[in-house]
């Protein structure tokens, strides 16, 4: 029931009556079960796998793609696709480096100042991502340009962007402040898997129970019904590529900051891994159906995929022909579930 | 009555063409089809009706390979046959033409008539053999149409006969026609039934889907009835009459479909009170399509509307009638002209200004301009009210299912319950929601296009009902309709468009159906400068 908003008094006696298709419940709890089945697989494997430790270890490991696959969710909800979030990471997280260190910013003995210098350099990551959105936003609800083309020309633009920038050489040695958000610890928890939880419970929260969040299932299932029952469609479009964006600034911050280094390779092909997460968690590329859990889940799957693969010793050049499949498995299953209901 | 049955001995002594054979089909939580039987002769048209969720679309696929079914036999030429795809279906001589076509819009005519199976020599493809074969069809048809043009240039009905002839070309011997003139106009339907007369005379069988009786009683042999997935009548048409098909499709005598008596005291409150407009339009224009930038879409449109009164906007197809109904509504920009609301004239830039105005527009097209199918009744009915049910951005659940489970019990929408999803529903209940979801707003103005297209008898009649009900409310309403009779019987004024151009108002008791033809089809005009 993850696309379901939570009715929870009078509905679910009405609940029971409503026809459910096997088909269709299967392929909106395939991606947990695999989930679960991994896991259990692996801590079979590896009993160390269930440990708490390797708990938050593997949320660490991905909490880039979970950030980006929050803003990617909003995105395809409305039928959109942002190819451009790999370049616009690397990107904004090389601006706000140079921020941070301001006119030394090629110096490597010295690290940033820290302090209130860590939090520009967040702002300018933050603002470079969501100007980016903005652009690419722009681009598609304005002047109509295709999604697809759009952030393909982003995803080039960026990069480029990212290189004549730093002239082929990363900008390195940051002070402690810096390292902080992405390398340190509350407790036991990682600074940016909080991050990462924070982002989850708000994009959640939005789709489900805020009018706006309404409106972006509305446009993707169908936009002339959504511009005529009075929503600002256009607005609604720019906007989910500004989120996008803006968490894509964020998420150069924060990979900055946890790899102690900002370089022109950063983030190269993450947009793959993200829209893969989010697919496989169940949002349709159609546009209109989904849910930010959904993508949770379907990050969860790559991760401990990845970590499951490692732990077998199977070479990491395998693993994206195993995430290719598991993509296009996905959305068989969500054809699959759309075509066994009558129209 | 009874003993004029041996009249048609032809028919029983031939043998069926078709035979469909206690047929049972479900799906996952509803029968679709249960014991369904029919049969259809060579040279024979059977009307089949029923309404939404009969199961008239489950037993067309059934025929078309599409669905196979669970119990029962398809029996062709006397032999059983198992139809496991709509390739095989084809092969064996049965052709479909769907509502919408299954024509690639950027080939020729031929291209499409013989699409795969061009006559060729190796592997090119011998043109002038397709012009010519692509020719003898369309002639045999009595069409006139340009083999080498292109399909997305042609009309509706033009597209309509390139699927025809490729039915023919694929030496089709039953053709299954589904609601085939919902896009066409009259003249275009008189053509289309020359062409099912030809196909007849060749001694090719047709089974014809349509919702408008008058059609069936036209070019009909006979007529099959369903009725919740089950057979419920068939009748020879001359033994047929509009009451005992729709006591058949709906299992009650046909009530007053329109009421018009609700009208006549409409007009009589409307006499006595005379309010002033809610609505005005001045001299609305526009110029350029998306195809043609200097085609005239509309052109000096001035017309009122009161509170409480129905307004009915009839023309044909393309005569400018929906560009009023989203230029006032601010889906479509116009160039010139005026818009006066409540005696302040205004421009409407977007839906969203229209709707704070008070203005409500049902599209024509329920599933494509007005439904969230993937979304649930109960959201979908607050779409346009959302910053109403909502507090700081955050949609209030308990008055938005408040609302959906009062406006469902109001327009008696059939659904288990307000969570399902709006793909679920029938057209008719669809409708429902798409109205109740204006009604929810309280507007002053509702453009209603089309209002009871493509949805049952039964729902039509509550449609019309709630439509009384809210011009007694005080609500002022434009209904856009093609079906004549509505917009005779449901209007009190009826405003007729040609061309782009109001060309003629007509007052109840004036508004008949031929004064209203006269009008569309510009034969009025025509004369008046002759003379």
């Amino acid at each position: 029931m993850a696309t379901e908003t939570g009715a929870v008094t009078g509905a679910a006696l009405e609940r029971t009556r409503r026809r459910i298709d096997p088909i269709e419940l299967l392929g909106r709890f395939a991606p947990i079960l695999v989930l679960i089945v991994l896991a259990v697989i692996f801590t079979n494997q590896e009993p160390a796998f269930a440990s708490e430790r390797n708990f938050w270890f593997l949320l660490r490991q991905n909490f880039v793609y979970g950030i980006l696959a929050v803003g990617m969710t909003f995105v395809i909800l409305t039928g959109g696709i942002d190819l451009s979030v790999g370049s616009v990471v690397a990107f904004a997280g090389m601006v706000g480096a140079a921020v941070a260190k301001g006119s030394n910013w090629r110096d490597v003995s010295n690290p940033d100042p820290g302090g209130t210098a860590v939090l520009l350099a967040a702002l300018a990551a933050v603002a470079v991502g969501a100007g980016a959105g903005l652009i690419h936003g722009f681009a598609v609800a304005k002047l109509r340009v295709p999604a697809f083309v759009v952030t393909l020309g982003g995803l080039a633009a960026w990069r480029g962007a990212t290189q004549v920038m730093s002239q082929g050489t990363p900008i390195n040695t940051f002070s402690s402040d810096y390292r902080f958000w992405g390398s340190g610890f509350v407790g036991p928890v990682p600074v940016p898997v909080l991050i990462f939880a924070f982002f989850v419970v708000v994009g959640s929260f939005v789709l489900r129970f805020t009018t706006y969040g309404r409106s972006i299932y509305a446009v993707g299932g169908n936009p002339e019904a959504a511009r005529l029952s009075g929503l600002n469609t256009t607005g609604l479009i720019m906007s989910v590529y500004v989120i996008s964006g803006f968490l894509a600034g964020l998420c150069g911050f924060l990979l900055t900051s946890r790899l102690g280094a900002a370089e022109v390779v950063a983030a190269q092909g993450y947009e793959l891994i993200v829209i893969a997460a989010v697919v496989i968690g169940g949002t349709s590329l159609f546009g209109g159906e989904g849910s930010i859990l959904g993508t949770l889940v379907g990050t969860l799957l790559i991760g401990v995929l990845n970590s499951g693969l490692a732990i077998n010793n199977v070479n990491p050049y395998y693993q994206p022909i195993i995430i290719g499949l598991i993509v296009v498995f996905s959305v068989y299953l969500d054809q699959l579930a759309k075509r066994r209901r009558r129209g | 009555m009874v003993q004029s049955e041996p009249a048609r001995p032809d028919e029983s002594s031939r043998p069926p063409l078709l035979r469909v054979e206690r047929v049972t089909k479900s799906f996952p939580g509803v029968l679709a089809l249960q014991d369904v039987s029919l049969e259809v002769h060579p040279g024979e048209v059977l009307g089949l009706v029923g309404e939404n969720g009969a199961g008239k679309s489950t037993l067309m696929k059934i025929l078309s390979g599409v669905y196979q079914p669970d119990s029962g036999e398809i029996i062709l030429d006397g032999k059983p046959v198992v139809l496991h795809s709509p390739r095989q279906a084809q092969d064996l001589g049965i052709s479909i033409i769907y509502q919408e076509f299954n024509l690639m819009p950027n080939l020729s005519v031929e291209e499409n008539v013989f699409v795969g199976r061009e006559p060729n020599s190796g592997k090119v493809v011998r043109w002038r053999q397709l012009r010519k074969q692509t020719t003898d069809l369309l002639d045999q048809l009595g069409v006139r149409l340009n083999p080498g043009a292109i399909v997305r240039s042609l009309s509706v009905a033009e597209q309509q006969m390139v699927e025809i002839a490729k039915a023919l070309s694929l030496n089709a011997r039953l053709v299954i026609m589904d609601e085939p003139t919902s896009a066409l106009t009259d003249t275009e339907v008189t053509a289309l039934f020359e062409i099912i007369r030809g196909l007849k005379a060749r001694g090719l069988a047709v089974i014809y889907i349509s919702h408008r009786l008058e059609e069936i009683f036209t070019i009909c042999d006979r007529v099959t009835v369903l009725r919740d997935g089950q057979l419920a009548g068939e009748l020879p048409i001359a033994e047929a009459t509009p009451d005992r098909i729709v006591r058949l499709m709906v299992g009650r005598p046909l009530m007053d479909l329109f009421r018009p008596e609700e009208a006549e005291r409409r007009l009589e409150r409307l006499a006595q009170r005379s309010p002033a407009p809610v609505l005005e339009v001045h001299g609305l224009g526009r110029t350029g399509t998306g195809q043609d930038p200097s085609a005239i879409v509309l052109e000096d449109v001035s017309f009122s509307l009161r509170p409480g009164e129905i307004v009915g906007l009839a023309g044909l197809v393309g005569s400018g009638r929906t560009e009023i109904a989203r230029a006032i509504f601010g889906a479509d920009e116009y160039d010139r002209g005026e818009i006066v609301v409540d005696g302040q004239p205004i421009r409407i830039g977007s839906p969203r200004e229209a709707i704070r105005l008070g203005i409500g527009l049902v599209p024509e097209d329920r599933k494509l301009q007005a439904l969230v199918l993937g979304l649930a009744i109960r959201e979908n009915l607050s779409l346009s009210l959302l910053d109403r049910l909502s507090r700081f951005g955050i949609v209030r659940l308990a008055s938005e299912r408040a609302l959906a489970r009062r406006m469902v019990d109001a327009l008696r929408v059939r659904t288990p319950s307000i969570e399902q999803k709006v793909l679920n529903l029938s057209g008719g209940n669809q409708q429902k929601v798409v109205i109740a979801k204006w009604l929810a707003l309280h507007p002053k103005i509702l453009i209603m296009d089309e209002p009871t297209r493509g949805i049952d008898i039964g729902a039509k009649a509550e449609v019309h009902g709630l439509m009384h009900q809210l011009a007694a409310d005080g609500v002022a309403i434009l209904m856009i309709s093609s079906e004549l009779p509505e917009i005779v019987h449901m209007s009190d004024r009826v405003l007729v468009m040609h061309q782009g151009r109001i060309a003629g108002e007509l007052q109840r008791e004036e508004a008949t159906q031929e004064a209203i033809m006269t009008l569309a089809t510009g034969i009025s005009a025509a004369t008046e400068t002759a003379a």
